[in-house]
C-alpha cells in the first residue's frame, strides 16, 4: 500500500502529464485545420495533371519510343522504396503503420530476388528502417527545420529520384505514404510512381477528345512525366501532413482521457486511504478514552 | 449565346483564379496564342510570360501545362502569379537571377531561350 504522499505525487505527475497532452492535442488540431486544407487544395492539380497525361496517353502510340518514365525501362530488378514519414513521435500508429506496410513490400521484393534500395523522408522513419534495412538506404532526407512542405522540397526529392532514373540505378519506384481519409482513419499506402502507373478508370473517362499538342506528343511528355513525379510525392507530402496532425489529435486525445481516468482512480485510492487512516486514529483514541 | 468559357488557373498549393471570359492570351512555349471559346482540344506547355485573362487580370507565369476541352481551360503552374503580387524588390531579384545563370556558359540553347524570355517579360512589368 503506497503512502498517502507516494499517492499525492503521483496524482500530480499523472495531472501535468495530462496538461502537456492537452495542449499537444490542441496544438495538433489547430496545425490539422491548416495541413488539411492544403492537402484538399493540392489534390486537384495532381488529378488534372494525372488525367491530361492519361488523355496523351490513350493518344500515343504504342511504339518502342514513347518515354521510359511512362512505360518503364523493360526491366525488373531494381525497386526504389521511397518511405516517407513524420520528424517528430507522439503521433500514435503514424510511423510504425507506414513502415509496417514498407517493411511488408521490403521483404516481398527480396523474397524474389529483387534488389532494393530505400530512400526515407522524415527521422521517424528512418530510424525505425535502419536496424533492419539499413544497407538498403541510400539517401535520408529530413525536413524538420522546414514548417511548411512546399512544391520546392517535393521537388527536391522528385529530382533526384529522377537523376537517379536516369543513370539506371533503379527500374521501380514506389512511395509510401498515409493518405488521408478523416481525422480519424488514415490509411498507410504504397503507389507506384515509376513507371507512372495509370488507373484505368472506364467509368469516369467517357469522353475522349482528339488533341491538338504543340509542340508534339512526346515533347509535352518528356515535359509533363517528371513533373508528375514532383506532384506525386508532394502529393504524398501534404496528405501525410495532414495525416499527422490528424493521427496526433487522436493519439493525445485518447492519452488526455486515459490520464483523466487514471486521476480519477488514483483519487479514490488517496481518499480512501486518508478515510482508513483517519478510522484508525479514531479507533485509537477511543478504544484510549475507553480504557481509563 | 455567350462568348464566354470556363477558366481555372490552379497551383500545387491552391486554385488561384476560377472564373468565366471571353478571351485568353497564353505565352506558349512556341508562341503566343488566344484562347477564345470553341477552341479545338488543346494540349501545350508554356514559356515565361504574361497570361491575360479578359483585359484586367494579369498573370506572371515561368512555366507550366495548359490544357483546353470543351470549353474549360486549366492552366497548371507551378510559378504562377499574380500581377498585384509582385513588388519591384522581388522582380528586381528576379531579373538579377535570371540574369546571373543567363551569363553562366553551362546551360544549354532551350535554357537560354527560357531565361531570356524571363527577363524580357520581368523587364515588362511595372
Amino acid at each position: 500500500m503506497p503512502s498517502l504522499d507516494d499517492l499525492k505525487k503521483r496524482i500530480k505527475s499523472v495531472k501535468s502529464t495530462q496538461k502537456i497532452t492537452k495542449a499537444m492535442k490542441m496544438v495538433a488540431a489547430a496545425k490539422l485545420k491548416k495541413a488539411q486544407e492544403s492537402a484538399e487544395k493540392g489534390r486537384p492539380y495532381s488529378e488534372k495533371l494525372q488525367n491530361i497525361i492519361l488523355n496523351l496517353t490513350k493518344s500515343i502510340s504504342e511504339g518502342s519510343n514513347a518515354p521510359k518514365l511512362l512505360v518503364g525501362n523493360g526491366q525488373d530488378k531494381v525497386y526504389l522504396c521511397v518511405v516517407i514519414t513524420a520528424d517528430r513521435g507522439l503521433c500514435g500508429g503514424f510511423n510504425s503503420n507506414i513502415c509496417k506496410l514498407a517493411k511488408k513490400h521490403f521483404k516481398n521484393i527480396l523474397k524474389e530476388g529483387k534488389k532494393l534500395k530505400i530512400i526515407t523522408v522524415g527521422s521517424k522513419g528512418h530510424d525505425q528502417i535502419k536496424t533492419e534495412y539499413g544497407d538498403h538506404i541510400i539517401y535520408n532526407k529530413s525536413f524538420k527545420d522546414k514548417k511548411q512542405i512546399s512544391f520546392n522540397e517535393a521537388n527536391e526529392i522528385g529530382k533526384k529520384v529522377i537523376e537517379l532514373y536516369q543513370q539506371e540505378q533503379f527500374d521501380k519506384c514506389f512511395i509510401f505514404y498515409n493518405n488521408f481519409k478523416n481525422v480519424i482513419t488514415q490509411i498507410p499506402q504504397a503507389e507506384q510512381i515509376i513507371p507512372t502507373f495509370m488507373k484505368k478508370d472506364d467509368k469516369t473517362k467517357d469522353k475522349v477528345f482528339l488533341y491538338e499538342f504543340e509542340p508534339d506528343e512526346d515533347e509535352i511528355l518528356e515535359d509533363l512525366l517528371p513533373k508528375n513525379v514532383s506532384i506525386q510525392i508532394l502529393k504524398a507530402f501534404l496528405e501525410n501532413a495532414a495525416s499527422e496532425q490528424g493521427s496526433r489529435m487522436t493519439a493525445m486525445d485518447n492519452a488526455t482521457r486515459n490520464a483523466g481516468e487514471l486521476v480519477d482512480k488514483l483519487t479514490i485510492n488517496y481518499n480512501r486511504s486518508r478515510q482508513a487512516s483517519i478510522t484508525k486514529e479514531l479507533i485509537e483514541i477511543i478504544s484510549g478514552a475507553e480504557s481509563l | 449565346m455567350s462568348e464566354e468559357f470556363k477558366i481555372e488557373i490552379i497551383t500545387p498549393d491552391k486554385s488561384i483564379y476560377s472564373g468565366n471570359t471571353e478571351e485568353v492570351v497564353l505565352p506558349c512555349f512556341e508562341g503566343q496564342a488566344t484562347i477564345l471559346k470553341n477552341h479545338i482540344p488543346l494540349i501545350t506547355f508554356l514559356r515565361p510570360g504574361i497570361v491575360e485573362i479578359g483585359k484586367d487580370e494579369k498573370f506572371y507565369v515561368e512555366d507550366g501545362t495548359v490544357e483546353f476541352s470543351d470549353n474549360n481551360l486549366l492552366i497548371l503552374s507551378t510559378t504562377i502569379q499574380s500581377f498585384k503580387m509582385i513588388n519591384a524588390d522581388q522582380k528586381n531579384s528576379m531579373i538579377n537571377e535570371a540574369e546571373r545563370m543567363l551569363s553562366s556558359n553551362q546551360i544549354s540553347d532551350k535554357q537560354k531561350y527560357i531565361l531570356n524570355y524571363k527577363i524580357e517579360t520581368l523587364k515588362q512589368i511595372n
